[in-house]
């Protein structure tokens, strides 16, 4: 469950979210709206990346503002740009990455990372650097490195927006597959499709907030 | 440049099955004996070692000269100085020496795992936390170091086509301007990446 009370976030001299108030309790949750209206600002309030000006969010019944750490190891994160995400050079060192704080025996931290890129289809790249890794897998090696922390929530920022046809399809079906609850900023409509809500910000406010085809009838209308 | 980046090169021989700290040890006891070593002809025995450490550790021969590749005009140049002004028997020594050491130093990287190297540097920098140092920053560092080469010579490409595309062949403002905007954007997220990923808390 997150909960946005009356957001604002106020960067510089810009308001780039005016007064959002929201309860995301759906599985599959669409963010959509025009560059610079404020998504990738209300996707990062989710973990306390960011912080609301005044107004308040709450994760799972934790305020962002006080439990931000906390709230982290609930909340997992996607980037759009997979190489800002894998801090290690190869794929199994980079999922492994994720559980150095766990206190885990060598061999259940192997077990783990082995599962989890063998669910994902990159078993057989784990000791390839990764930066060999064509965008795709690097982008299922970011979610691999989120998985294996088993969190509750997910929240990607155009997950997509970088990759090919092929590829966004393959991530789409991956996402589908998830059992957590899944927050997507995406500019690729079809992603969407058989989303439970999605929601149009623009200039910083909900402008529309519907299941998948109402919202994107408005948010086409807003483009034309 | 593989060198650095494609660095573990996955096997099951005695050199990859020895800790990460015998390796750095081992390494820092062969460069001081390099050091000591006086003759050409003692070099060219710790050329044998060096050649059948390589041939055991199974990681092959191409993996090899991607360590050395880099310092090649180096050593060159190192050699032709040394034969001028001091003959032919010290160019041979030093300049035997240093890509030796190179190619031992390259040796660990190629058998070890980066995972264990920052394991091991990690206990060894943990006198560091007494001057208030956190160990596992600075190993930290050293990973996203490697791990940034590829990156960010990517994004020089990507800055030096996009300005051939307009026509700019070369311009020292013209490259660096975007790439340093571009790293730091890199850098920026980066640094979030990590606090989503619990380094921070
Ligand atoms: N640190 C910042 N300082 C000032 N303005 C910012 C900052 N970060 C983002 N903005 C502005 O806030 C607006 C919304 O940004 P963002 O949430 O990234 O939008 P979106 O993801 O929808 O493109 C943009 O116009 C952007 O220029
Ligand atoms: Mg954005």
């Amino acid at each position: 469950m997150i909960e946005f009370s009356d957001v604002h976030v106020r960067l510089g001299l810009r308001d780039v979210l005016c007064g959002v108030t929201l309860s995301l309790a759906e599985r599959r949750v669409g963010v959509i709206g025009a560059n610079g209206s404020g998504k990738s600002t209300l996707a990062r309030l989710i973990n306390g990346l960011a912080l609301p000006t005044s107004g308040s969010v709450t994760v799972l019944g934790r305020d962002t503002r006080r439990h931000g750490a906390r709230i982290r190891r609930d909340v997992g994160f996607v980037f759009t740009d997979p190489d800002a995400q894998i801090v290690m050079p190869t794929v199994a060192e980079d999922v492994a990455f994720s559980l150095r704080r766990k206190g885990l025996r060598p061999e259940e931290v192997e077990r783990r990372v082995g599962a989890v890129l063998a669910e994902n289809g990159l078993s057989e790249h784990a000791d390839h650097p990764a930066h060999q890794l064509s965008g795709g897998q690097k982008q299922l090696l970011a979610l691999c490195s989120v998985l294996v922390l088993e969190p509750r929530v997910l929240v990607m920022d155009e997950p997509t927006t970088l990759l090919d046809l092929r590829h966004s399809r393959q991530f789409a079906g991956v996402l589908r597959g998830l059992p957590h609850q899944v927050v997507v900023v995406t500019h690729d409509l079809t992603l969407l499709e058989d989303f439970d809500r999605v929601v149009v910000l623009d200039g910083g406010r909900v402008v529309a907030d519907d299941e998948p085809g109402a919202a994107i009838g408005h948010y086409r209308k807003l483009m034309a | 440049m593989s060198g650095l980046t494609g660095a573990y090169v996955p096997g099951r021989s005695p050199l990859h099955r020895l800790g990460a700290g015998a390796k750095l040890l081992a390494l820092a006891l062969a460069c001081t004996a390099l050091v000591l070593l006086g003759s050409p002809i003692a070099l060219g025995g710790a050329a044998v070692v060096v050649v059948l450490l390589y041939a055991v550790s199974g990681v092959g021969w191409a993996a090899g000269w991607a360590q050395v590749r880099p310092v090649r005009w180096f050593a060159v140049a190192l050699f032709a100085v040394q034969a001028l002004s001091a003959g032919l028997p010290v160019a041979v020594t030093s300049t035997l020496r240093m890509v030796l050491a190179v190619a031992l130093a390259g040796l660990v990287t190629l058998t070890t795992r980066t995972a264990a190297m920052m394991a091991c540097l990690e206990r060894c920098l943990a006198p560091a936390r007494f001057v208030g140092l956190d160990p596992f920053r600075l190993s930290l560092m050293l990973s996203l170091t490697v791990r940034s080469v590829p990156v960010v010579s990517r994004l020089a490409t990507q800055v030096r086509e996009a300005q051939r595309a307009r026509g700019v062949e070369w311009s020292v403002r013209a490259f660096a301007v975007p790439l340093l905007i571009s790293v730091l954007r890199h850098a920026d997220t980066l640094g979030e990446a990590l606090r989503t990923r619990g380094v921070d808390d």
